[in-house]
């Protein structure tokens, strides 16, 4: 496993191959002519990319961690990828929702941008996943900054892409670049600091030569890495940025950005949190007590209320989002490994379920060209599965048992009553009823209402194309299956919180 | 069947006759009600199979599956989920008669989606009273609530908008927000969520903490189908709903869950000794009592005869809640009986009540005057409904009433007997008089005056208006369901004292 | 107090720039000027690593004993372990000149100078490693203790900051190309004005005034 590359078969080289594959494939797209050439294309890379994270999952949950070393240099000099369990579930879930989103996104996406973009939306789309999929890949502090830069400044791209359809995509996205460059400025002061401290880039050997340091310089470094990579993780109050991106952005990439690149940026923060830094070192206890689970807590109340006042349903959506967030820092302030393990299975969660909600609101942006809830009105009737595979996701979002949401408010209710945390636990399912709140506003809308029969959504309405609906209610299902069989997200993501923490097995 | 074939076989067959519901539909109404009778009839004939089963001693097992590392799906018949099993699937039958005489006889829109609604809320009631832990007892008393939002808002109006909303409201906050920490609190505390005989808590709390009475509120309000006050307002605000909706889960299979679930929470996961050498459930003992008057109190207003009804279950509800309470063998025996006998009496009030509605319009109370003469059987129904709901003898709601003061008094709790007392008068205050003005006061002559013709006799043999068959026949069924238990009460007894620790 | 100020004047320059940067970001209502903003603060980080890369004393990274014992994972924690120490102590040996190494410790090229240094860390000076090492030690260390008076640039540093300048280009050029698309779409790049006229989009009537301060 460690050690000399010499061998050279496929298999050892499928850290690498997870991001080189959509990194190639992406210039190869912009050659391509307009039309389901590009989509194709995109989607089969994303099965591919899909299929390689899958593998590395299995090799690492059956026989441990990887290491890769990037042309043969070894750490800690070289870069090296490195997968345990906790980044091989982020990468599933990236490529996973990829895997799901992008052969959705077709008729979605012509009837939201430029034709003449295609190509090049699919192009930036994979460029994205790429640094999605690098940042949770990489072992190298520095390389986390490169990929997030790489997959952010996609995402700008493609937010701004929506401007077609409504100008505010390009006003969202420039405030998005402005906040998501000071994220990651920030970040890349951290790891300067951290290299001054250090001398090293490595995660893993940073966190050897981190040992006992206690210095101003760790302290500063650690600082600006959590309001850094705070910015792109959307942390209450750092979230301004993310509500109008997701609302304007075409559907198809809200759906993959709410799903992924928040969660990745969570993955960050818990991977510098728990196996970079010290987490019994006194500023790290200070920062998770007072810093994140504080404004984790305010997060989910906070953004929660403001969701229940919007009356666009994508934005509603976002503002749930970084309320969801909130949750993840909860369970990551908790500092144990039940609230990190929480952290993990709802960041695998949320991931399901909001990438199915946006893609039911983005059935509904094709048939209605509205996202207003008004054209909500009625949809059972109109469009019943879209309807349907809304009503099950936002159901899972409150947190209805036999749904994924039930096992991430589970686990983190279980972290935090078993973690001394009771006022923790009251907060969390006080915070989810406001979910009930604001999804329920819209279950209603489209169960009991009769659909508008004037206005601008009375036009007569058909059901979503099937190939918008097979990926849609694929995540549905998924939503469903984890929320019955916990296999592959809790059980894993106790083994990977284990792993983060050192404790049972090294594994 | 041996036990262990038919406990799948409990939620298989409502699966398969949703699926048969659905495809009848497309064929014909005949067909699609055929297959809800047959279901029925199935899933009791099962339902009896394993209730005579735990009733010679087996405690049927089935794990499906792991839902979270150390949490299964799983299922454990023990003699109270046994009995709540075989009233709700009994009920269903009854009741699928009479659904099938109202929705036709008012021309009920939906009424495919209505059918398999009950059938889901049916599986989710019997996997409530079958559950082996706190988890999957969580699991099917959500989709419970889920699966009847739209039987509730059935109508689709204004009105039933706004019942639906406050019914998922109230019920989903209280079971989110309470129900579902104490569940994880419990699990937290104790490392299991098993139902076990004498409870799991004991020497895993601190006694004299208030981590006890905590948890048993969290419990007894977060069970909101169990409607104690002030987690009542659901119940009435379901009543937007068709009668036969009313009848059967706001009278059986949703709030039963809830009583029920409290009274094994507190039988099978804090037990009962806990409980009484603690002290922690006093005050809600008390709560219980105060429940009782103040729903009585309230359902005498109410000039809906629907609303009263509803009322008049909220304070019944609380019987059982008080019988868990009072933390004694008798009360808890009470509390079970009480389950039992309330579900017959109160299901005969309801469909009594949509008898009425059927045949002559009228759902108020003050517009039924007279009206008794022209429906002597459906409001003679009533009458014995009335009777059994208040606990007069030769009925079965006497039991429960007797051992549920007998609980009281060994609490030594003799207040209780009192607010018993008082409540059973309230009853009689609040029920009897809608029989005895249907049947002995001339009607107010605003517009019943044509119909009830001339004359003082009691009942006008010529001018009868009875509803249709279907809605006099699941009545009469229920209202000899009272009678008949009353003689068997002693068998239920020692049916259900291994829940009490007895042999 | 003047001097500890003095002799960090690259680190207050890099605070200078990089305050000043987000000053133009947060305050200024033109994106572009905001952009520029941006590219000072982004500067201001470039500025810092270079000046972290200055190391008194340092040498150039040679690695001996060939490239495949020098990959071995368990020579190279060894090694890594080993050599923070033996470099600072090595920087600190020469001039203070340069306080850059109060913070920037050890160098990775220095580092693969002692490949076989299995000094204990703490009393790892360059006699240690002589003590240990073998021909290369020798070498090395001599080379270390002969470059004490040198302003050695260590090239990760670098290396790092020529790919934040690339992705500074990249956000720079999206940034303004955004920039431009706005104001085709809004006819303005006021933020105050985009602004408004979102408002009024999202709500269909003109936003009030003073609802922002």
């Amino acid at each position: 496993m460690a050690g000399p590359v010499e061998s050279y078969s496929l298999v050892d080289q499928l850290p690498a191959l997870q991001v080189v594959v959509p990194l190639v494939a992406a210039p190869v797209t912009i050659l391509m002519p307009k039309g389901r050439v590009p989509w194709a294309w995109a989607s089969l890379v994303a099965a591919a990319t899909f299929a390689i994270s899958l593998a590395l999952l299995h090799q690492v949950a059956a026989y441990g961690p990887i290491s890769y070393e990037l042309g043969g240099w070894a750490p800690p000099w070289g870069i090296e990828y490195r997968v345990d369990l906790a980044n091989a579930l982020v990468l599933t879930l990236v490529s996973g929702v990829a895997a799901f989103v992008f052969p959705y996104s077709y008729r979605s996406v012509i009837s939201e941008i430029d034709e003449n973009q295609l190509p090049l939306f699919y192009a930036a789309l994979l460029i994205c996943m790429t640094g999605l999929l690098g940042v949770a890949i990489t072992g190298d502090a520095f390389n986390v900054f490169v990929f997030l830069e790489i997959s952010s400044l996609s995402t700008y791209a493609l937010v701004a892409m929506g401007g077609r359809h409504d100008r505010r995509a390009l006003h969202s996205a420039y405030n998005y670049l402005v906040m998501g460059t000071i994220g990651a400025t920030f970040f890349v002061i951290g790891v300067g600091l951290l290299y001054a401290a250090t001398g090293t880039l490595n995660m893993a050997d940073m966190h050897d030569k981190l040992a006992g340091m206690e210095t101003r310089v760790v302290e500063a470094g650690f600082a600006f890495i959590v309001v850094g990579i705070g910015l792109k993780l959307a942390m209450f109050p750092l979230h301004l940025w993310l509500p109008n991106a997701y609302a304007h952005a075409p559907s198809a990439v809200s759906a993959f950005i709410a799903a992924t690149s928040t969660k990745v940026a969570v993955y960050v923060i818990v991977r510098f949190l728990f196996t970079v830094f010290y987490t019994d070192s006194s500023f790290e206890q200070a920062a998770l007590s007072y810093v994140i689970l504080p404004l984790g807590v305010v997060g989910m109340f906070a953004a929660s209320l403001v969701a229940v006042f919007q009356s666009d349903v994508k934005r509603m959506l976002a503002y749930s989002s970084v309320a969801q967030i909130g949750y993840m820092l909860l369970g990551i302030g908790l500092g144990s490994v039940d609230g990190v393990s929480a952290a993990l299975v709802h960041l695998v969660n949320h991931a399901l379920m909001k990438a199915a909600l946006f893609m039911a609101v983005g059935a509904v942006m094709l048939r209605l060209g509205s996202r207003h809830c008004d054209a909500f009105a009625g949809l059972a009737k109109r469009m019943p599965w879209t309807a349907a595979a809304f009503i099950i996701s936002g159901l899972s979002l409150i947190g209805v048992p036999a749904t994924v949401g039930f096992i991430s408010k589970w686990q983190l209710l279980k972290a935090s009553f078993g973690g001394d945390a009771a006022w923790a636990g009251f907060l969390i399912v006080a915070s989810s009823l406001l979910a009930v709140i604001y999804i329920g506003r819209i279950i209603e809308l489209m169960v009991l209402r009769e659909p508008p029969t004037e206005g601008p959504h009375a036009k007569p309405v058909a059901e979503a194309p099937l190939e918008m609906l097979l990926p849609m209610w694929a995540l549905v299902a998924a939503n469903v299956y984890f929320g019955l069989n916990t296999e592959l997200t809790a059980s894993l993501a106790m083994r990977a919180a284990e792993a983060l923490f050192g404790v049972g097995g090294g594994q | 069947m041996s036990p262990e074939l038919a406990l799948p076989a409990a939620f298989l067959v409502p699966l398969m006759g949703l699926f048969g519901i659905w495809a009848g539909a497309k064929v014909s109404d005949n067909v699609r009600e055929a297959a809800t009778l047959i279901t029925g009839g199935s899933l009791f004939l099962i339902v009896l199979g394993l209730f005579t089963a735990v009733g010679a001693g087996a405690r049927p097992e089935w794990e499906a599956f792991e839902v979270i590392e150390g949490l299964p799906l799983a299922f454990r018949i023990e003699p109270l989920g046994a009995l709540f099993a075989l009233i709700a699937s009994g009920l269903w039958i009854v009741n699928s008669l009479y659904s099938i005489g109202y929705m036709r006889g008012n021309e009920e829109k939906h009424q495919t989606r209505f059918y398999m609604s009950f059938a889901v809320a049916i599986a989710s009631a019997i996997g409530v009273a079958y559950s082996a832990n706190l988890l999957t007892l969580f699991i099917f008393y959500e989709i419970l609530t889920l699966s009847t939002f739209p039987l509730v808002t059935h109508k689709g109006d204004d009105k039933a908008r706004n019942g639906g909303r406050i019914y998922l409201g109230v019920l989903m906050g209280t079971s989110i927000g309470l129900l579902l920490p104490a569940i994880v609190w419990t699990y937290a505390v104790a490392g299991t969520t098993d139902f076990t005989l004498g409870g799991i808590l004991a020497g895993k709390v601190d006694e004299a903490g208030p981590v006890l009475p905590l948890l048993l509120a969290l419990y007894a309000f977060g069970i909101g189908k169990a409607a104690l006050m002030p987690a009542h307002p659901w119940l009435p605000n379901a009543m937007v709903a068709p009668t036969p909706v009313s009848a059967f889960l706001h009278a059986v299979a949703v709030v039963k869950a809830g009583v029920f679930s409290v009274l094994k929470i507190v039988v099978y996961i804090f037990g009962i000794d806990l409980l009484a050498e603690t002290g922690a459930s006093d005050l809600l003992a008390w709560i219980a009592g105060g429940s009782i008057l103040l729903a009585s109190a309230i359902a005498m207003t109410q000039d809906n005869l629907k609303a009263r009804l509803a009322y008049s279950t909220v304070s019944q509800l609380a019987y059982v809640t008080l019988g868990a309470m009072l933390a004694t063998q008798m009360g808890v025996m009470g509390g079970a009986q009480q389950i039992a006998m309330h579900a017959l009496g109160k299901m005969t009030l309801f469909m009594c009540a949509g008898a009425v509605y059927t045949a002559a319009h009228k759902s108020n109370i003050s517009e039924m005057a007279g009206l008794g003469r022209v429906m002597p059987v459906t409001f003679g129904l009533f009458f014995i409904g009335a009777c059994s709901i208040i606990g007069l003898p030769p009925l079965g709601g006497a039991w429960p009433k007797f051992f549920l003061m007998l609980g009281s008094a060994d609490a030594g709790q003799t207040a209780l007997i009192f607010i018993l007392m008082i409540s059973s008068v309230l009853n009689v205050i609040y029920l009897l008089p809608i029989p005895i003005r249907a049947f002995y006061m001339a009607p107010d002559g605003r517009d019943g005056a044509n119909e009830t013709g001339e004359g003082r006799a009691l009942i006008q043999w010529h001018a009868m208006k009875e509803a249709p068959l279907f809605c006099i026949l699941p009545p009469t069924l229920t209202a000899a369901g009272c009678l008949v238990l009353f003689f068997y009460g002693g068998a239920l007894y020692d049916f259900l004292l291994p829940i009490i620790g007895g042999a | 107090m003047l001097e500890f100020v003095l002799e960090r004047y690259n680190y207050w320059i890099v605070i200078i720039l990089m305050m000043t940067g987000l000053y133009i970001v947060f305050s200024r209502g033109n994106l572009v000027k905001k952009l520029v903003g941006l590219n000072l603060f982004q500067t201001s980080v470039f500025i810092f690593y270079i000046t972290l890369g200055k190391v008194a004393g340092g040498t150039a990274p040679i690695l001996i004993g060939g490239h495949g014992g020098g990959h071995g994972e368990d020579q190279g924690e060894d090694q890594g372990g080993a050599h923070g120490e033996g470099v600072q102590n090595g920087g600190s040996y020469g001039s203070d000149a340069a306080h850059a190494n109060d913070l920037a410790s050890p160098v990775d090229g220095a580092q693969d100078a002692e490949p076989a240094a299995h000094g204990d860390g703490a009393g790892a000076t360059y006699e240690a490693a002589a003590d240990h090492g073998n021909d290369a030690g020798h070498a090395a260390a001599d080379a270390a203790h002969g470059a004490a008076e040198v302003l050695y640039s260590n090239p990760l540093p670098h290396v790092l900051i020529l790919t934040a300048i690339v992705v500074g280009v990249a956000t720079t050029a999206v940034g303004l190309s955004l920039a431009v698309r706005i104001r085709e779409a809004y006819g303005t790049v006021e933020e105050d004005e985009l602004d408004a006229m979102d408002y009024e989009a999202e709500f269909g009537v003109p936003e009030p005034e003073g609802a922002r301060s």
